[in-house]
């Protein structure tokens, strides 16, 4: 049994973020002025300033960027070995998250995998992971 | 002609694991020393440098502010800093640097203090208290028990590997050299007590792939102190000044996962621009290698070769060894002599510069080194040339 995930704290910027799950949806700020992506979530555009932004859906699917696979316990109780990875979004231009990848053995997640989110609920927070879509 | 900035002394306490010696005695041993190899005493040191500042919440990571150091030293200081928003640790060094070309200090003591070994002994002190949650950079990445900078800087590593093909055999050569040169230090005692061979460094324990245990630097409990003085205030100085020829730093995101290249690249583009020493001129590098793979990112985004080439170049160790052709991390970096975090690579490309290196001096007559500190979105670096 794995120990809790390390929490994130809320606050007015990351909430829609770290919450979105709770309504199956990825929330990333957009700019309804120059239409580009802020992630991390700030209160305005880090492209153009503008304040109207506004936490976006996005379609939750992605490729993967770069990885490692963990070894190293970091926590008690940790299961290891699992993959850690940075994914490349779809739809959100220049935004990349990192995250785990889920569902499959370690040695069969690849570079370049296409992998959608699935979020995995801890208290209030909805933590987006995501495993190989095909 | 304006006012040049040099290093005009280095020190160093002892470096160990859990050192009894509290961190400001720590502090006063590399200090003194640094004073002393510079001919300088306390009152004439008029300004403290240093990163990241007292961390109060986390004293291990930095125990002693520069304020503990006015005070317990008797220094009349002009000006002051200590701050964790800088480029990386050694833009501590950068700005005393720019302090003394500026008139307001002559001889600035930089210091950089770690427990984190000692620290560990004693967490009611040292170490932070438990969070509530994680918030700032560290919640894009610590939810995913990306928890340490391994795991963020083995992502960098191994798209080096999936990319450019590179193996843990060039990799491990990081390591491997740093142990070799360890060896030949007196401050490294504490920390490499037999040189790694290949077959030891293939069979460690990974920790994030593809770094293994031989690759992260480990915590130590030292003090590493360097005095930079203005050019007009030679005249005070004993010892053979070395100047701080440029200085370069970058923060394009303070992010490790927005960024597509370490800003090593951009700070190694950034430090040529301000000279007219090129990398042909180079004797020495000083390369922050708090993990293996980060020299690889100094040696290409400094252009000593192309992007995707570093681990070519370092393949079989010779080129990097300390009769090769770009000597690196002579004192054995911090995997080799401790996490000084920075510091100790200014400290040493000094003491090369010098000739004063003893067992592990490189061959020649070394004018010109680099110093590098920093990680993922974080760099700082130093260029510098005994005249």
């Amino acid at each position: 049994m794995n120990p809790p995930r390390p929490k994130p704290k809320l606050d007015a910027e990351n909430r829609a973020f770290w919450t979105g799950g709770a309504d199956g949806k990825l929330l990333i700020v957009h700019c309804d002025d120059c239409g580009q992506w802020t992630h991390p979530p700030r209160v305005l555009c880090r492209h153009c300033q503008s304040e109207n932004v506004a936490p976006t859906p996005v379609p939750g699917t992605g490729e993967i960027d770069t990885l490692t696979v963990n070894h190293q316990p970091w926590a008690k109780d940790l299961e290891v070995p699992f993959v850690i990875a940075r994914v490349k979004l779809d739809g959100a231009e220049g935004v990349y998250l990192t995250t785990n990848i889920v569902g499959s053995p370690v040695d069969e997640v690849q570079f370049g995998d296409r992998v959608r989110v699935v979020f995995e609920q801890q208290d209030e927070i909805f933590y987006p992971l995501f495993e190989k879509a095909s | 002609m304006a006012r040049e900035a040099y290093i005009t002394g280095v020190g160093q306490s002892e470096v160990g694991v859990r050192l009894p010696r509290h961190p400001l005695l720590l502090t006063l041993d590399a200090a003194r020393e640094a004073v002393a190899d510079a001919g300088l005493t306390f009152d004439q040191i008029d300004g403290v440098f240093s990163f990241p500042g007292k961390a109060a919440g986390y004293l291990a990571f930095s125990p002693v502010g520069t304020e503990d150091v006015i005070e317990a030293l008797g220094i009349k200081s002009k000006w002051q800093m200590g701050a964790m928003e800088q480029p990386a640790q050694l833009a501590a060094i950068a700005m005393a640097a720019w302090a003394v070309k500026e008139g307001i200090c002559r001889h600035v003591l930089c210091f950089r203090t770690v427990y984190e070994a000692g620290g560990m002994a004693q967490p009611e002190i040292y170490m932070p208290a438990r969070s509530e949650g994680v918030s700032g950079a560290s919640q894009w990445t610590s939810p995913f028990w990306a928890t340490s900078a391994a795991c963020w800087t083995a992502q960098y590593a191994n798209r080096h590997v999936h990319k450019y093909g590179m193996t843990r055999e060039q990799l491990g050569q990081i390591a491997i050299n740093g142990s070799k040169n360890a060896m030949l230090n007196p401050r490294a005692r504490a920390i490499t007590k037999e040189e790694l061979t290949l077959d030891k460094y293939m069979s460690a324990r990974m920790i994030s792939s593809p770094l293994c245990l031989y690759d992260c630097d480990r915590f130590s409990d030292a003090s590493t102190v360097i005095i930079v003085s203005a050019g007009d205030a030679l005249d005070e100085i004993k010892a053979t000044p070395i100047r701080i020829a440029a200085t370069a730093g970058s923060v394009d995101r303070y992010s490790w996962d927005q960024v597509e290249w370490p800003a090593a690249y951009e700070t190694g583009a950034d430090l040529w621009k301000r000279t007219d020493y090129t990398v042909d001129d180079v004797d020495t590098v000083q390369f922050y290698d708090g993990f293996a793979f980060l020299p690889i990112t100094w040696l290409e985004g400094l252009g000593f070769v192309g992007k995707g080439e570093g681990h070519k170049f370092i393949e079989g160790g010779s080129r990097i060894a300390r009769d090769g052709e770009l000597p690196m991390n002579t004192a054995g970096g911090q995997l080799g002599a401790g996490r000084l975090h920075g510091f100790g690579f200014a400290h040493e490309a000094v003491t090369q510069l010098r000739k004063a290196a003893g067992e592990r001096q490189i061959p020649g007559d070394p004018k010109v080194a680099v110093a590098t500190s920093g990680g993922g979105p974080m760099a700082a670096a130093l260029l510098l040339a005994r005249d």
